[in-house]
């Protein structure tokens, strides 16, 4: 039973990095119609920017946790604003070949820079403990990661169901062509939205980096399950990325504990079954399908 | 009243010049020198010599139709006539046209559809365009109010009873109907002034259609003008001054309410309904 809470934490812990980068993706896709292959990359910019703070700058996990998503914004933009926006008016395959390049590019270049063995970091102090529950004993670090992005994710959720803005990105992922025929220039809203979904993508990278190995590859796994994530929750809702992502952290972590043979394909197990019984998703509307 | 009698005789005398099988040219012209009367009063929508395509085909020919405020007028035609594209070309959703739309004597050439919209016209797609993420409350209050006259919320709950009733609902969850009301009952938050509605009464309960032909009396009573794509010819009848009659992209036909109703089982016919 202890193992199986230990699991479930650590589960809900990965779940809540998916969640969190997934809602950026669906975010992404829903206003601008893009799929950002680069959310991966992007992820392992966060994770590499928050070890470089801490190893060249003495710039420590809590700082990162507001700077790298401010930076990460800030690359979202200027990715938006010098490549991203000059092919939107062209079939959205031309901006998933962008952003794989793109890919090619950033790991390339950290791998350059910083080698492929992984760059160090350690969980933050204060949380480097374990927590004992009863019997069981859980990672300090694991409890604050999966509470951490939930109410992130909770936050995002209250910002786009409570606000205004919140209600035009919803408007603008379900019909963006009839928002603006209802008044609302949806193209204002298309850069902070970007800039928004990468920073989230970032600050999972933050997130992940005193969990997992840094390397310039950590994002190349990462963005093939965050797909899975995305199908599964259904293309394009918001819900759906948050529900799914937790589900797919729950799913891995289970199948690498019961059954690490099959670890890697449980997941696109889910995913098939997913799609054969409900196509368009867990959340997805039937239009959408 | 009497703006529209002059209209209607207008629309005679275009009428007497072509009958509904001439050969489309002579009809496209003969809907142009109609517009250019100059005794017509103010228009808010005018639209002259517009073509439209879908890549290489030709769905729009040289049309010219105009709406005065406070005016209903119809675009009655077959499935495939063109009637949408000419309302999507108005919106602003249709790029690929030629000749000049304006409103208010503004071209609006260069603006986009979200400018479109600020700057008076209401959209009122025939899927009636309701977001299921959006609660019924949040559908009417997305877009931004543009005009002093615009409804308030408490006006629009007191005049569709239904829509204060389930306002927490997802607007998808709504009947067909209520769905439609909630479309118009939104352009109206906005304050539009010219309402293009596409097929309001499809698919919908006879006591409905007669709500709706309601409501559009009472916006047109604002001065509210109204470009009503129709199918249905009785209840266009019902709530229009003017009509025209598409085919294969042309106005074919420009008849004043009093002669559409006398030839009403001629054009049933030809509508094939």
């Amino acid at each position: 039973m202890s193992e199986f809470i230990q699991y479930t934490l650590q589960g809900l812990a990965a779940g809540g990095f998916y969640a969190l980068s997934a809602l950026g993706l669906a975010v992404i896709f829903g206003v601008l119609g893009v799929v950002n292959f680069s959310h991966g990359a992007c992820y392992m910019l966060g994770a590499v920017i928050a070890a470089v703070l801490l190893a060249e700058l003495q710039v420590g996990f809590w700082v990162a946790l507001l700077v790298v998503p401010i930076l990460m914004f800030g690359f979202g933009v200027l990715m938006e604003r010098l490549l991203v926006r000059w092919l939107l008016a062209l079939d959205p395959l031309y901006n998933f070949l962008l952003t794989f390049g793109l890919t090619l590019i950033l790991v390339e270049a950290v791998k350059q820079r910083y080698g492929v063995s992984g760059l160090p970091y350690e969980v933050p102090a204060g949380l480097g403990g374990q927590v004992s529950v009863g019997s069981v004993n859980l990672s300090a670090y694991a409890i604050f990661a999966c509470v951490f992005s939930v109410a992130v994710c909770l936050a995002v959720g209250l910002l786009l169901t409570r606000t205004r803005i919140g209600m035009i990105v919803r408007a603008s992922t379900e019909a963006p062509e009839r928002t603006r025929a209802l008044g609302i220039n949806v193209g204002r809203w298309v850069t902070p939205v970007f800039g928004f979904g990468i920073a989230l993508a970032g600050l999972a990278g933050v997130l992940a980096a005193p969990t997992r190995a840094i390397t310039a590859e950590m994002g190349s796994n990462f963005i093939i399950i965050l797909f899975a994530v995305v199908v599964i929750g259904g293309l394009g809702s918001i819900l759906g990325a948050v529900v799914a992502g937790l589900l797919v952290g729950l799913v891995e972590a289970y199948g690498i504990a019961y059954a690490p043979t099959y670890a890697q394909i449980v997941i696109f197990v889910l995913m098939a079954l997913v799609v054969l019984v409900r196509p368009s998703g867990l959340f997805g509307r039937e239009e959408v399908a | 009243m009497s703006d529209d009698r002059s209209r209607t005789t207008t629309g005679t005398r275009t009428t007497e010049q072509t009958g509904h099988d001439a050969p489309a040219p002579e009809a496209a012209g003969a809907g142009s020198p109609a517009v250019a009367e100059p005794d017509r009063g103010a228009r808010m929508l005018e639209v002259s010599g517009l073509s439209a395509w879908y890549g290489e085909a030709r769905v729009l020919t040289e049309v010219g139709i105009d709406v005065a405020p406070g005016e209903v007028v119809t675009l009655v035609g077959r499935n495939g006539a063109g009637k949408t594209t000419l309302l999507r070309s108005v919106m602003g959703l249709h790029r690929q046209t030629e000749g000049t739309i304006t409103f208010d004597g503004t071209d609006l050439a260069k603006r986009s559809a979200d400018a479109r919209a600020r700057a008076g016209i209401g959209w009122v797609p025939d899927d009636r365009g309701i977001y299921a993420s959006l609660t019924v409350a949040e559908n009417l209050l997305l877009p931004p109010v543009v005009h002093p006259d615009a409804w308030p919320l408490e006006r629009v709950y007191e005049f569709f009873p239904v829509l204060r009733e389930r306002r927490d609902f997802p607007g998808t969850r709504l009947s067909g109907g209520e769905q439609q009301m909630l479309a118009m009952a939104r352009v109206l938050r906005m304050g539009s002034r010219l309402l293009l509605l596409d097929e309001p009464s499809e698919g919908l309960a006879p006591v409905i259609v007669q709500r709706i032909g309601e409501i559009i009396r009472e916006i047109k009573g604002q001065g509210v003008g109204v470009l009503l794509v129709e199918q249905n010819v009785k209840f266009a009848a019902t709530v229009a001054d003017r009509h025209y009659l598409l085919a294969q992209g042309r106005v074919v036909e420009h008849l004043g309410n009093d002669d559409f109703r006398a030839r009403e089982g001629e054009l049933l016919t030809y509508l094939g309904m």
